[in-house]
């Protein structure tokens, strides 16, 4: 043992000598995340899903919006789920490929349910910090706004903007942008209110940093763990409610759909025999909001330890 | 005599507290968490602040430090006042006075590295130094404060409590500032980590030439590095006087208080020396005493005591202390 003391001693000073990458809270967040096996069964489903939607379009035989005229009315029969006949997933009533519209409702889903969570993670967040970090009656006048907005039913006032304006993709994405962020403008601000009476802002206020410096560099990184698993619990909410617009028949327009458009569609073609226009895009809207939550709930486990 | 670096007149520091339950057009209580206290710090010089907690010491570090305004009298930094600075001078004032704190852990960002919450006063106040000066800066810094340069790049949560408290330190001495105020520096920190940090800071010290408000709650830690220290209780100061003297003859009750908890390890002088025992709690801060804000407490107390609140006298020169009924105990064998 004696011997090898020198060697120990040098090697520890080599050691030394290298810079140590540390460990930050977010490469033991991800360590954690990668252990819990739901989360990561509903991550694979995600990304098997986003496949689909941005890829599955390539082995359509079909175009979305093609018409088989002789297949119009007989579908129940005749466009039954087929690989031979290249209608992977069936025909709808009004004769066309229900792969291609699937994927295509695919899309337009997640693009809802992600913009609005984008919407929700920017602007919410930067407006609750904001208001959490000034205080006083700014944050009085900030907060109370989101509460008017809040107490506005949004639903109604969406689909009477919809009947107003007219149907469009953009309308919706309008819609669902100006509620997604109320609750994260909350959400930010009760926790900036605790951030910012922890000392290392005080540090950073004594020696002068501006605020919105300490906004962006003390303040928005801690909160961005409750940011992220919000908004991955955000997006299977607006898919949700996209969904209901659609289902009412005021969300996207024909050609477009959306996979809350196909529920509908296949509901009402229920009783003929064609439940493959309901199975489908249900399957694919389970599924990914399945995802969405079991992602949610690991995310949110490998980001807030406090409870183990 | 030269000028002092920091001067504090008459400084009183409130809280508007809402009372509990209130309707919103109810008047919210004053919380008096440090009222009309004077001291003067000369450059180089240490000032230890001693009192139970809740006495108003982190306030008024933050007073001197600026992040809290005083609602009364004057704090002036180099001869000017906080409140009425130019922005100029408010940025030097950020730049010349740093502040060590209480919770090491707390007062570091968690999502930084070392590195760069090292770096961050350096980077506000000189954003155009080149990033390899800032990264051996900051070496040296580290290597000052006996942290390893190579930890650069690690997190806060893989350090010691007494490690960050160093990081802490390299923070606040990166920009090589005039006054270092420290605020309860090793309360959170193991009995055998305390003398260690204490130690470093004190050799800082006297290599940078700084002048330091050193803040602890009890007056061991405080005698050892301190030249002259202040006694607080509720916001009043109570006693000061040069660090050798208050410990070794308080005059003050409360300050004798103070003294005579800390055990003395000889059982014959333990027993021998007079010893006041502090009862009950601090009163409330929102509601002070009358008079004189110890008498609560004091075992000394007469009933003059609530007239008015005494004023600082001179007793030795260099020292003031706050109560007409002052005298000498053999409170203190333990030097
Ligand atoms: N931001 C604040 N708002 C209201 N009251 C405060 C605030 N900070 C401190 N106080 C009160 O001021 C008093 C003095 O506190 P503090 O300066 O922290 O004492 P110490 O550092 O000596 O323990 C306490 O009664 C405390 O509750
Ligand atoms: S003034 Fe009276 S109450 Fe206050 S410390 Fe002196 S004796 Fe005690
Ligand atoms: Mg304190």
């Amino acid at each position: 043992m004696k011997l090898a003391q020198p060697d120990a001693k040098m090697l520890q000073e080599v050691g030394d000598l290298a810079e140590v990458r540390g460990r930050s809270l977010w490469a033991d967040a991800r360590a954690r995340f990668f252990r819990n096996k739901a989360a990561l069964a509903g991550l694979a489903v995600l990304i098997g899903v986003c496949l689909f939607a941005a890829f599955g379009g390539l082995i359509a035989q079909y175009e979305r919006d093609f018409v088989d005229f002789s297949l119009m009315g007989a579908n129940a029969y005749q466009g039954s789920p087929s690989i031979a006949t290249g209608h992977y997933f069936g025909v709808d009533i009004d004769g066309r490929d229900l792969y291609a519209r699937t994927v295509q409702g695919t899309r337009i889903s997640l693009l809802v349910g992600i913009v609005g969570a984008l919407v929700a993670v920017v602007v919410g967040t930067l407006y609750g910090a904001t208001a959490g970090y000034i205080g006083g009656r700014v944050d009085n006048i900030m907060m109370r706004t989101v509460d008017v907005l809040m107490s506005i039913p949004f639903m109604f006032v969406l689909i009477l903007m919809l009947v107003i304006f007219g149907r469009s993709i953009l309308m919706l994405f309008i819609g669902i942008g100006l509620i997604s962020w109320l609750d994260m403008a909350r959400i930010a601000r009760g926790q900036t209110l605790t951030l910012k009476n922890k000392e290392f802002v005080e540090a950073a206020v004594a020696t002068g940093v501006t605020p919105l410096t300490i906004i962006l560099r003390h303040v928005v990184p801690n909160l961005l763990g409750i940011v992220i698993v919000y908004a991955t619990l955000l997006v299977p909410q607006m898919i949700i409610f996209e969904s209901f617009i659609s289902y009412l028949g005021l969300g996207v327009q024909e050609p477009n759909t959306s996979l809350g458009a196909l529920m509908s569609l296949g509901t009402k073609q229920m009783n003929n025999g064609t439940l493959w226009m309901l199975f489908y895009p249900l399957f694919f809207f389970l599924i990914t909001l399945f995802a969405f939550f079991f992602v949610g709930d690991g995310l949110r486990d490998a980001l807030d330890p406090k409870d183990r | 005599m030269a000028d002092p670096i920091l001067s504090i007149r008459d400084v009183s520091v409130t809280f508007d507290v809402r009372p509990q339950g209130a309707w919103p057009w109810t008047p919210s209580l004053k919380l008096h968490a440090v009222s009309k206290l004077s001291v003067d710090l000369m450059p180089g010089e240490t000032l230890g602040l001693v009192g139970e907690s809740g006495s108003g010491k982190s306030t008024l570090a933050r007073a001197v430090i600026g992040t809290i305004p005083q609602s009364g009298g004057q704090i002036l930094y180099e001869g000017r006042d906080l409140a009425q600075m130019t922005p100029q001078e408010t940025r030097r004032h950020r730049r010349d006075v740093q502040m060590v704190f209480q919770d090491p852990l707390a007062a570091l960002n968690p999502r930084m590295t070392v590195g760069d919450i090292i770096a961050e006063p350096l980077i506000t106040h000189e954003p155009r130094t080149p990033r390899q000066e800032v990264k051996s800066r900051v070496a040296e810094i580290m290597d000052k404060v006996g942290l390893l340069p190579n930890l650069i790049n690690r997190y806060p949560h893989e350090f010691s409590g007494g490690q960050c408290q160093r990081i802490g330190i390299a923070r606040a001495l990166i920009l090589k500032p005039k006054l270092l105020v420290c605020d309860e520096p090793v309360s959170a920190l193991d009995v055998s980590v305390q003398a260690q940090v204490v130690n470093l800071l004190r050799e800082l010290q006297a290599e940078m030439g700084l002048s330091m408000i050193f803040i602890a709650h009890d007056l061991s830690v405080v005698k050892h590095i301190s030249d002259r220290i202040m006694v607080m209780y509720l916001g009043c100061p109570m006693e000061v006087g040069p660090a050798r003297a208050v410990t070794a003859t308080p005059r003050h009750p409360y300050t004798q208080a103070l003294i005579a908890s800390v055990p003395i390890p000889d059982p014959v002088r333990e027993a021998a020396r007079y010893r006041p025992v502090l009862e009950g709690d601090l009163p409330s801060p929102l509601s002070p005493p009358s008079g004189c804000v110890f008498r609560t407490r004091c075992p000394k107390a007469q009933p003059s005591c609530a007239q008015a609140r005494p004023a600082m006298e001179a007793a030795d020169p260099d020292r003031l202390v706050a109560c007409p009924f002052q005298e000498v105990e053999e409170v203190l064998a333990e030097a």
